[in-house]
């Protein structure tokens, strides 16, 4: 029972953490057309950032709102200098300067921060268990991670609904041409919204720092499961992003969790301990299969065109 | 017709030299130079394969390091078990991978755009994980081929030459193979896909048909290529499935220029002598090779083969 809450939770952090990645990339995708497989990069940066900044001011909350500015101005440059000429392009063209984008940003890292990961401690105050239930303890920072998520996630759910600029970001997702000729400078609009995407993927990445080391190519494997997540979800839909992203938390965590065990009763033991792993991870991609198939749009396809 | 004469010079130029670099290699006694180009010879051989679908068929594969992999495992696990006949193992690999393709391709073709290229790449990182979940041929490690392909003597594959000129038979064969495809009724009909799948469809052309049918050719042409790979580095592990191999083949394509015929021989040649190069001078090169690709996608449309008919036409 215990094992199973605390998994449940562990999930749910997951997929609210991929949620803040998968949102930020939606945006992008949905908004200017542009496959941006550097998203993942600006996780990257956003923890070796918080890293960074967390050394320099001995604070962890500090370093964080830093970090968050950083990737921020970081996003915005990339944005300008040069994702900025790729919209209206073939997506395969995203690919290929996106992919350059990747190269450049993993060797950046280690000719500044050193081939090492690097660690982000926690203070004192987040690494507490907190009771949640009678008798059941879970750790302060992800339950931190979870309220964090959900209030970003609520923020941009009004900011995109109830804003003058959220509706301005859906207009220009549904017509730009028509946005742009009613007086609306949508260069500027796109230039907020990816530096928006580029907070949220630091924001993610510093957020798992504390969990996981911050190293080179971190951002990689959980940019694909971004990308599984926007398309299981919609590609521009919020909300079936974040129904995605909390269901392949789940299956993630609890895949493997609890498949090993499962696995035991059918496998030897040595057999079971090396498929389960794999098979968790494979679970995902599967399940994406399976939407694609059936449902080619993806879950909650966005209203638009 | 001048432009078509400058990228024609270069390309014969490029094919001359691939054919004579052994005899370079001999004379200069620079081993190294032909084991690079073996493996330049091998990856532009799938990045050829990949090109079928992508430049003419129009079908943006982001899972092609797949087949790699697969091609590589049926030779690896076949001399695991005992198995080191080369008639076997490359029919197996063939194999394998046709009906990889056949079964992916019967699933992915009903998406399109970006779904297609997304739902490719989750079927290559699924075939990853199968990968590192089989312990029995070293999981994450990968598995060590310890004896090359035995072909019953007609031709040696641990002789560096012999193997060199095989890769560059099997691609040169399969160009010619793909300028006959392309040039058919069959390559006719899926280039007419890529332009207009509806208008095809209306005149009566069952359209994912014939694109399974291609991609299918693609995937197979590109297992050959894996069991060449697994022969030459002695190894295969899943990280020639990661899909970073995929981006790769894909930028090696484009960079040379999709839909030409030797456009991703021309760029899986510069792309790696580019990376060679770059780890030469500096520890660092993906530093200047990032931004260059970036560059080549902001400026150099066409890819090389592009840029070769510009400067004819100028």
């Amino acid at each position: 029972m215990l094992l199973v809450v605390e998994q449940f939770l562990n999930g749910l952090q997951f997929g609210l953490l991929l949620f803040l990645l998968a949102a930020g990339l939606t945006l992008v995708f949905g908004i200017m057309d542009l496959v941006n497989l550097a998203h993942g990069s600006l996780y990257m940066m956003g923890a070796y950032f918080a890293a960074t900044f967390a050394a320099w001011t001995g604070s962890f909350l500090l370093g964080a709102l830093l970090a968050l500015g950083a990737t921020l101005v970081l996003g915005i440059v990339l944005e300008m200098s040069a994702l900025r000429h790729l919209y209206g392009r073939d997506h395969l063209d995203h690919v290929l300067a996106t992919f350059g984008l990747i190269l450049f940003f993993n060797e950046a890292v280690r000719l500044i921060w050193g081939p090492a990961g690097l660690a982000l401690p926690l203070p004192a105050w987040l690494t507490v268990p907190v009771p949640i239930l009678p008798g059941i303890h879970y750790p302060a920072y992800r339950l931190a991670i979870i309220v964090v998520a959900l209030l970003v996630a609520l923020l941009l759910y009004l900011g995109v609904m109830r804003t003058r600029i959220g509706m301005l970001i859906r207009a220009g997702a549904s017509n730009r041409e028509m946005i742009g000729a009613l007086g609306i400078n949508i260069k500027l609009l796109y230039t907020l919204v990816f530096g928006l995407g580029a907070t949220l993927a630091g924001l993610a990445g510093l957020m798992q720092a504390p969990i996981l080391t911050v190293q080179i190519g971190m951002g990689e494997n959980i940019l694909i499961l971004a990308f599984v997540i926007i398309v299981i979800g919609g590609i521009g839909s919020i909300r079936g992003a974040f129904l995605a992203a909390i269901f392949v938390g789940m299956i993630d965590t609890l895949g493997r969790a609890f498949l090993p065990n499962l696995l035991r009763q059918v496998l030897s033991g040595a057999a079971a301990s090396t498929a389960a792993p794999a098979l968790s991870s494979m679970l995902i991609y599967l399940l994406m299969a399976i939407v694609l198939v059936v449902r080619p749009e993806g879950l909650f396809p966005a209203n638009r065109r | 017709m001048k432009g078509l004469s400058v990228s024609k010079a270069v390309t014969a130029l490029m094919l001359a030299g691939l054919v004579l670099l052994p005899l370079y290699s001999y004379l200069s006694s620079n081993i190294f130079i032909l084991t690079l180009f073996t493996r330049i010879v091998i990856l532009a051989l799938a990045a050829a394969s990949l090109n079928l679908i992508m430049g003419f068929g129009g079908m943006m594969s982001f899972g092609h390091a797949a087949y790699l992999g697969i091609g590589g495992y049926a030779v690896g696990m076949l001399a695991q078990e005992g198995v080191g006949s080369g008639w076997i193992q490359f029919p197996v690999a063939l194999a394998a991978s046709a009906i990889y393709a056949l079964v992916i391709g019967a699933l992915s073709l009903r998406t399109r755009g970006v779904y297609f290229i997304m739902i490719t790449l989750a079927f290559a990182q699924m075939a990853y994980y199968v990968a590192s979940g089989l312990a029995r041929y070293g999981g994450d490690d990968g598995l060590t081929v310890y004896k090359r392909s035995d072909f019953s003597g007609l031709i040696n594959l641990s002789n560096r030459t012999q193997f060199y000129y095989l890769c560059l038979a099997c691609l040169f064969g399969v160009i010619f193979l793909i300028w006959r495809i392309v040039n058919s009724r069959f390559g006719l009909v899926v280039q007419g896909l890529r332009s207009n799948e509806q208008r095809m469809q209306a005149i009566g052309f069952p359209a994912k048909r014939y694109q399974l049918v291609c991609f299918v050719i693609s995937g197979t042409m590109c297992g050959l290529a894996g069991a060449l790979l697994a022969n030459n580095t002695d190894f295969v592990s899943p990280a020639v499935m990661y899909w970073t191999r995929s981006g790769d083949l894909m930028v090696m394509v484009i960079l040379g220029g999709m839909g030409t015929l030797f456009g991703p021989v021309m760029g899986a040649v510069v792309y790696l002598l580019l990376e060679e190069f770059l780890s030469q001078i500096t520890e660092y090169w993906a530093l200047i090779m990032g931004p260059l690709l970036l560059l080549i996608v902001l400026f150099g449309r066409g890819g090389i083969m592009g840029m070769l008919g510009r400067i004819g036409r100028g």
